[in-house]
C-alpha cells in the first residue's frame, strides 16, 4: 500500500490540465540513457495488515530487556522510561514537525527546547545548552573540534578511560585534518593525571575527561587535571552521564568549559543504538562558536515572551564553508523525550534514581566480592563497575542460559551496570550464576 | 544612504579613515543595510598583522555573515571594544564607530581604494 | 502568556516513585565529588506534567497539522504503522551490546534495509550509521578523502561544491579537511559544464551534487559531469535531499555517482520530530566499500554478525550502529509500498510540484519556468518591487491561512526565493486551496500592503524580535 492519495483518476485531470498525457511527460527531462526502464527489485508491497505479521515476526527474533535482567551499560543503558514520556511522544503535532524555523508556528516545540536546555545547563551546572547533537559520541568529537576553534591550537589530549567508541568517533572527525587526538594510558582504571599534566603544553586545545568513566570509576584526579590544562590556558571538556549528576557533583563546578554526554538515559529506549541523544553544553564565553541549534527568549510585535531559533548565522545554512560544524538535523524529539523524563522524575525523583543505582551496584559489588569476584580496580564507582572474571564470553552464556543478559565483555572482566530497574533477587541470582563458574 | 566624504573605501564596502600613519576601519552605510540588524562583531586580536584584503573580523546580523577585511596593511593597535557589548551601533552609526585601527605598514595600499565619488557611482553599479 | 514547567513547579509535587529496595545502604561516595546543591528540576505532578506537555503540543504545527509545502525537506505523510513497528518491544528495548544470537531479527532488518537502498539507489554497498543528512555527508566526504590517500594522491585538497547547493554541502567539505570551490549555474538554472571543466585540475577530490538541484531542475548533462570528474581523477557525491524525485525512474549509482547518501526523514518518510531524530544513510560503489565505517553487518551462512574487522574503514561516525528505531520506519515504508508503490510517490510527488508551478506561475515569478522535478522555485520578487512585500512577508501570510510557509530565500541564487515541495501525499484539493491562498496573498500585497507586511495575525504570538534575541542571548530561564 502507499500513502498517494489523489485516485489516478483525479492525476490524469491535473496532467491534463498542464495539458501533458502522461506521467511519462513528467520525466521528459532525463535522458533515455539513464531511466531505469525496469521495475524497482523489490518485494511485492505490503498492506498493513502483511507488516503487521511482518515487522512482529522479526521483532519476535530479538530478546529484549523486558524479558530478561539486563546488566548491559557501556554507554546505554536499561533505565525505567515512565508512561507519560512515551504518551506525550505520540502526540504528533510534536513528531511530525520540521525544525521550528517559523517561530509563530512552532512556540510549542521551541519552549519545549529552551526548557530542555534550561535542565541541561542546571543538570551540569553551565551557561549554555544547544538544542541537541547526534549521541555522545559526535558530542564528544565536536567538542573536541570547538575547543581546537576557540584556543586556536589543535591537540586533545583524551586518556583511555574515556569510552573507546567515543575516542573512535573523535579520531574520525580528527581525520579532517583540523585536531589531533591523543591518547593518554589511564593508570588503576581512572585517567593518570601526573601522565596527562605533563604532557600540557601550549600546543594543547582541551583535556577529555569521562566521569564516570567508560569503566564507571569516578576520576578522582579531576581537580590537578582541570588546574593543569587551564593553567596553560587550555579547555576542560568533561562526558558525563546525565543520571551520575542526580548526584555527583557537576561539570560546571568542576571547572569544565565544554560538556558533551549521551542522554539516552533520560527518557529514550535502547534501540538497539539509536536514536540517542547528544547533549552538550559550554561556558558562556563559547556561546557563539558552539555547534548546533539554540533556542532563545524574546518578545513578539506585541511585546509577549515569545521563543525563536537565535544567532543562526553561526549554523550551516548561513555560514556556509565557514561553519564550525555541519549539523542539520539534531536528535530533537529525543531532547523533548528527555524534557518530559525529567519533567517527570523531577528534581528529587532524579536524585532518587541516582541513589538507587548506586545503592544497587555497591550491593552487587559486595556480593561479587563474598563470591571471590574481586572488582578491576578499587575507586570509587557510579552505576557501574568492571568485575574480574577469567573467561567473560563463557560468563555471558552461562548468563544468557539462565536467563539474564549479562555485562559487556573486556579483557579479563565483566563491565555491569546497575540502573533503578534491577533489584536484589536479580543481583543475587546473577552472583549465584557467575559463581557456578570456575573464576581462578 | 549615506557615503562620507573625506574617507577611503574598499569594494567590500569598507572605509578608512586616516589619522597621521593610523587607519581605521570600518563598514560603510551601504554594507550595514545590507547586512541587516548587527548582533555581534568578532573583533582582531591586539598586535595582529594583516596583509590588505585580509579578513581581520567577522560581523554576524540576524541572517548574515560577513567576514571584514581589512582595506590597508598594517598591525593593530586598538579595536572597538564598545562593539562587543553594543554590536547594534555600526547600523545606526557606521561612520562615527570604526571597528580596529591600524598602523599602516604600506600607505600606497590607500592609492588602491575609491575616493567617495568613485565609491557612491561603484554602488550604484552593485545596486543594479 | 504561556508558563514554562518551572514556572509551574511547586516544591514537594512529584510525578514519580521508585518500587521499594530492601538492600543496605551504599557506600558513602567522597564528599568532594557530591553534588552540593540539588540540580534545579520541574517539580510537578503527573497531571500537570502531561497538561504542560499536551498544551505546547497544541502549540506546534506538523505533517498531521496540514500541508507543509517546505522545498528540500520532503515533508511528506509519516505513516502510523512505521510508528507502531518502531515501538515494537523486540525493537525498541533491545541493547547495542547483546549477543548477536539475541539480535538476529535488528540485523537482519538493517542488512535487508541496506540492500533495498542498495536497489533504489544503484549503489552495491551500504552503511546505515551516520545519523543525518549532514552527518552522511560527512561520512561520504571522509571516505572520498581516504580513498585518495590510500592511493597515495595526497594533493586532491579541493571539493566543488554548485553555488545554488544546501549549506550542509560547504560546511561538510570545510568539516572533512577541503578547501570548497563553488562551481557556478548556468542560465538554465543547471551546473555550468564549461565552469566545471575549467576548474579541473589534479587538486580536485570531487564534486558534492544533488539531482535534481535546490531549483528541481535534473542535471540533464549529468554524464557529461560525471565524466569530467572522473577524468580528473575525482569522485563524484549525490547528496540524496532530492531522492524523492527520482526514486524508480532513474538512480544515483546509474548516473555515475560513486558515494550517495540518504535522508530516511525525507525520502522515505520517517518524521522529522521537531528537528529530529533522522538518518543519513551512505551507499558506495563497490570499490570504496572497504573505506565504509565498522561494523558492518556481514552474513556468515545465514547468520547475521556484527563485523569490526575493517582495516581500511575511515572509523566510526556514531558511538553504535545508526539511529535503529529510524531504521525500522523507513523499512516498513519500503516493504508497505514496494517498487510500485515508490514510483508511484515519485510520480505524484512530481506531479504535484508541477501542478503548483503551473497555476502559480503568472502570479508569482518564476525564475526557471520549465518542467521541474518535485519540487520548483517561485520569487516574490515582484511583489517586493512593486508592492514592497518580500518572500518573508509572503511566507507570514500563509500562517494566517492555516499552512506552513514553503523554504525561503533559499537557493541563494534566487531572490526572494520560495522553494516549494508539495510531496506526493496532498490531494488535488489541498493543492487547490493552497493555490487560492497563494493568490489572495498576491492580491492583497497590492490593495493592502501594510497588512501582508504585518503577518501573521492570528497565529499565537505576532512576528518576533530576532534581532533582540541574537544581540543579547537569552537561552535559558532563570529563577
Amino acid at each position: 500500500m502507499g500513502y498517494v492519495p489523489n485516485p489516478s483518476r483525479v492525476a490524469r485531470e491535473m496532467l491534463e490540465s498542464m495539458g501533458l498525457q502522461s506521467m511519462e511527460d513528467l520525466f521528459t527531462d532525463i535522458p533515455a540513457g539513464l531511466r531505469l526502464g525496469r521495475d524497482l527489485n523489490l518485494e511485492a508491497p505490503q498492506s498493513e495488515q502483511e507488516l503487521r505479521q511482518s515487522l512482529g515476526r522479526l521483532a519476535a527474533r530479538n530478546t529484549t530487556v523486558d524479558d530478561r535482567p539486563c546488566f548491559l551499560g557501556a554507554g546505554a543503558y536499561d533505565h525505567y522510561i515512565p508512561a507519560a514520556v512515551e504518551q506525550l511522544l505520540l502526540r504528533s503535532e510534536f513528531y511530525t514537525a520540521y525544525t521550528p524555523y517559523q517561530p509563530e508556528l512552532s512556540q510549542g516545540i521551541l519552549q519545549a527546547i529552551f526548557e530542555y536546555q534550561t535542565m541541561i545547563c542546571n543538570l551540569t551546572a553551565m551557561d549554555v545548552a544547544n538544542a541537541s547533537m547526534y549521541d555522545g559520541g559526535s558530542a564528544l568529537a565536536e567538542a573536541c573540534s570547538l575547543a581546537c576553534d576557540a584556543t586556536r591550537r589543535s591537540r586533545v589530549l583524551v586518556p583511555d578511560t574515556v569510552n573507546p567508541r567515543y575516542l573512535e568517533v573523535a579520531r574520525t572527525y580528527a581525520g579532517g585534518g583540523r585536531m589531533e587526538i591523543v591518547t593518554v594510558p589511564g593508570s588503576e582504571g581512572i585517567a593518570d593525571s601526573v601522565a596527562i599534566a605533563s604532557l600540557i603544553d601550549s600546543r594543547t586545545a582541551a583535556v577529555v575527561i569521562q566521569h564516570p568513566n567508560f569503566y564507571g570509576s569516578l576520576e578522582t584526579g579531576l581537580p590537578d587535571i582541570a588546574r593543569a590544562i587551564h593553567d596553560q590556558k587550555g579547555l576542560l571538556i568533561m562526558s558525563v552521564d546525565p543520571i551520575s549528576l542526580g548526584l555527583l557533583k557537576p561539570p560546571g563546578a568542576w571547572g569544565a568549559d565544554i560538556v558533551a554526554g549521551e542522554g539516552q538515559a533520560l527518557g529514550n529506549p535502547l534501540s538497539f543504538g539509536g536514536p540517542y541523544l547528544g547533549f552538550f553544553a559550554a561556558s558562556e564565553k563559547l556561546m557563539r562558536k558552539m555547534p548546533g541549534r539554540l533556542v532563545g527568549q524574546t518578545v513578539d510585535l506585541d511585546g509577549q515572551r515569545a521563543f525563536v531559533l537565535t544567532i543562526q548565522a553561526r549554523e550551516q545554512h548561513i555560514r556556509r564553508e565557514k561553519a564550525s560544524s555541519n549539523i542539520c538535523s539534531n536528535e530533537a524529539l529525543c531532547a523533548l523525550a528527555a524534557a518530559i523524563y525529567l519533567s517527570a522524575v523531577g528534581r528529587e525523583g532524579l536524585k532518587e534514581i541516582a541513589a538507587r543505582c548506586h545503592q544497587l551496584a555497591c550491593y552487587a559489588r559486595n556480593e561479587l566480592q563474598k563470591r571471590g569476584f574481586p572488582l578491576k580496580n578499587q575507586q570509587p564507582f557510579f552505576r557501574e563497575f568492571a568485575v574480574a572474571i577469567r573467561d567473560p564470553g563463557a560468563a555471558n552464556r552461562a548468563l544468557l542460559d539462565a536467563g539474564i543478559i549479562g555485562g559487556y565483555e573486556l579483557d579479563g572482566a565483566l563491565l555491569l551496570a546497575f540502573t533503578e530497574k534491577r533489584n536484589r533477587a536479580e543481583i543475587d541470582r546473577l552472583v549465584h550464576v557467575l559463581g557456578g563458574i570456575r573464576n581462578e | 544612504m549615506e557615503i562620507r566624504e573625506g574617507l577611503y573605501y574598499s569594494e567590500d564596502h569598507e572605509w578608512v579613515r586616516v589619522e597621521g600613519d593610523n587607519a581605521y576601519v570600518g563598514i560603510s552605510d551601504f554594507a550595514q543595510e545590507h547586512l541587516g540588524d548587527i548582533v555581534f562583531v568578532e573583533l582582531p586580536d591586539l598586535d595582529g598583522e594583516f596583509e590588505a584584503g585580509a579578513a581581520i573580523g567577522v560581523i554576524e546580523s540576524v541572517k548574515a555573515v560577513s567576514d571584514m577585511h581589512t582595506p590597508v596593511s598594517g598591525k593593530v593597535i586598538a579595536v572597538n571594544e564598545a562593539l562587543e557589548d553594543s554590536a547594534g551601533v555600526l547600523n545606526k552609526e557606521p561612520y562615527d564607530r570604526h571597528v580596529a585601527v591600524l598602523k599602516m605598514s604600506n600607505r600606497a595600499d590607500l592609492d588602491k581604494l575609491m575616493n567617495s565619488v568613485d565609491y557612491t557611482a561603484f554602488c550604484t553599479r552593485e545596486a543594479e | 502568556m504561556s508558563k514554562l514547567i518551572f514556572e509551574k513547579s511547586v516544591p514537594g509535587a512529584r510525578a514519580f516513585s521508585l518500587p521499594p529496595c530492601d538492600i543496605p545502604e551504599p557506600d558513602e561516595l567522597p564528599d568532594a565529588f557530591l553534588r552540593g546543591e540539588d540540580a534545579l528540576l520541574p517539580e510537578v505532578s503527573e497531571v500537570e506534567a502531561v497538561r504542560h506537555y499536551t498544551e505546547l503540543s497544541q502549540r506546534s504545527y506538523g505533517v498531521d497539522n496540514g500541508f507543509y509545502p517546505l522545498g528540500s525537506c520532503t515533508m511528506k505523510y509519516n505513516p502510523k504503522i512505521d510508528e507502531w513497528a518502531a515501538r515494537l518491544p523486540g525493537f525498541a528495548n533491545i541493547h547495542p551490546y547483546q549477543a548477536e544470537e539475541t539480535v538476529q531479527g535488528a540485523l537482519e532488518l538493517m542488512h535487508d534495509l541496506e540492500g533495498m537502498l542498495c536497489e533504489i539507489t544503484g549503489m552495491d554497498c551500504f552503511t546505515l550509521q551516520p545519523a543525518a543528512g549532514a552527518h552522511g555527508e560527512l561520512t561520504g566526504a571522509l571516505i572520498i578523502k581516504a580513498y585518495h590517500q590510500h592511493r597515495q594522491d595526497l594533493q586532491r585538497t579541493r571539493m566543488i561544491v554548485p553555488d545554488s547547493a544546501h549549506g550542509t554541502n560547504p560546511a561538510t567539505a570545510h568539516m572533512a579537511g577541503f578547501e570548497m570551490i563553488e562551481v557556478k549555474s548556468n542560465a538554465r538554472g543547471l551546473v555550468d559544464t564549461g565552469d566545471l571543466r575549467a576548474l579541473m585540475s589534479d587538486q580536485i577530490a570531487g564534486l558534492m551534487l544533488t539531482n535534481p538541484n535546490t531549483l528541481g531542475l535534473f542535471e540533464e548533462e549529468i554524464r557529461e559531469i560525471a565524466e569530467v570528474i572522473h577524468a580528473a581523477g575525482g569522485l563524484l557525491y549525490y547528496d540524496g535531499a532530492n531522492a524523492n524525485a527520482i526514486m524508480g525512474v532513474t538512480r544515483p549509482g546509474d548516473m555515475g555517482f560513486d558515494v550517495c547518501h540518504l535522508n530516511l526523514h525525507k525520502t522515505f518518510a520517517t518524521p522529522h520530530g521537531g528537528g529530529g531524530p533522522g538518518s543519513g544513510p551512505i551507499g558506495v560503489k563497490a570499490f570504496l566499500a572497504d573505506f565504509l565505517p565498522a561494523p558492518v553487518v556481514a552474513n556468515r551462512d545465514g547468520h547475521l554478525a556484527l563485523d569490526y574487522d575493517r582495516p581500511l574503514s575511515i572509523g566510526k561516525v556514531l558511538s553504535f550502529y545508526g539511529n535503529f528505531g529510524v531504521m525500522v520506519k523507513a523499512y516498513t515504508y519500503i516493504k508497505a509500498l514496494g517498487a510500485s508503490g515508490i514510483r508511484e510517490a515519485c510520480e505524484n510527488a512530481v506531479l504535484n510540484a508541477n501542478y503548483l508551478r503551473t497555476r502559480l506561475g503568472g502570479h508569482y515569478d518564476i525564475p526557471y519556468d520549465r518542467l521541474c522535478k518535485h519540487e520548483f522555485v517561485a520569487s516574490a520578487r515582484k511583489q517586493k518591487k512593486e508592492d514592497g512585500v518580500s518572500a518573508l512577508d509572503v511566507a507570514k501570510s500563509l500562517i494566517d491561512y492555516g499552512y506552513h510557509p514553503p523554504t525561503i530565500y533559499f537557493p541563494l541564487i534566487v531572490e526572494e526565493a520560495l522553494m516549494i515541495e508539495p510531496t506526493e501525499t496532498e490531494t488535488r484539493e489541498r493543492l487547490d486551496d493552497f493555490v487560492e491562498a497563494m493568490l489572495s496573498i498576491a492580491r492583497d500585497a497590492t490593495q493592502h500592503p501594510e497588512q501582508v507586511r504585518e503577518a501573521p495575525r492570528k497565529a499565537v504570538i505576532r512576528r518576533v524580535d530576532e534581532t533582540r534575541a541574537a544581540r543579547n542571548p537569552v537561552l535559558k530561564w532563570t529563577p
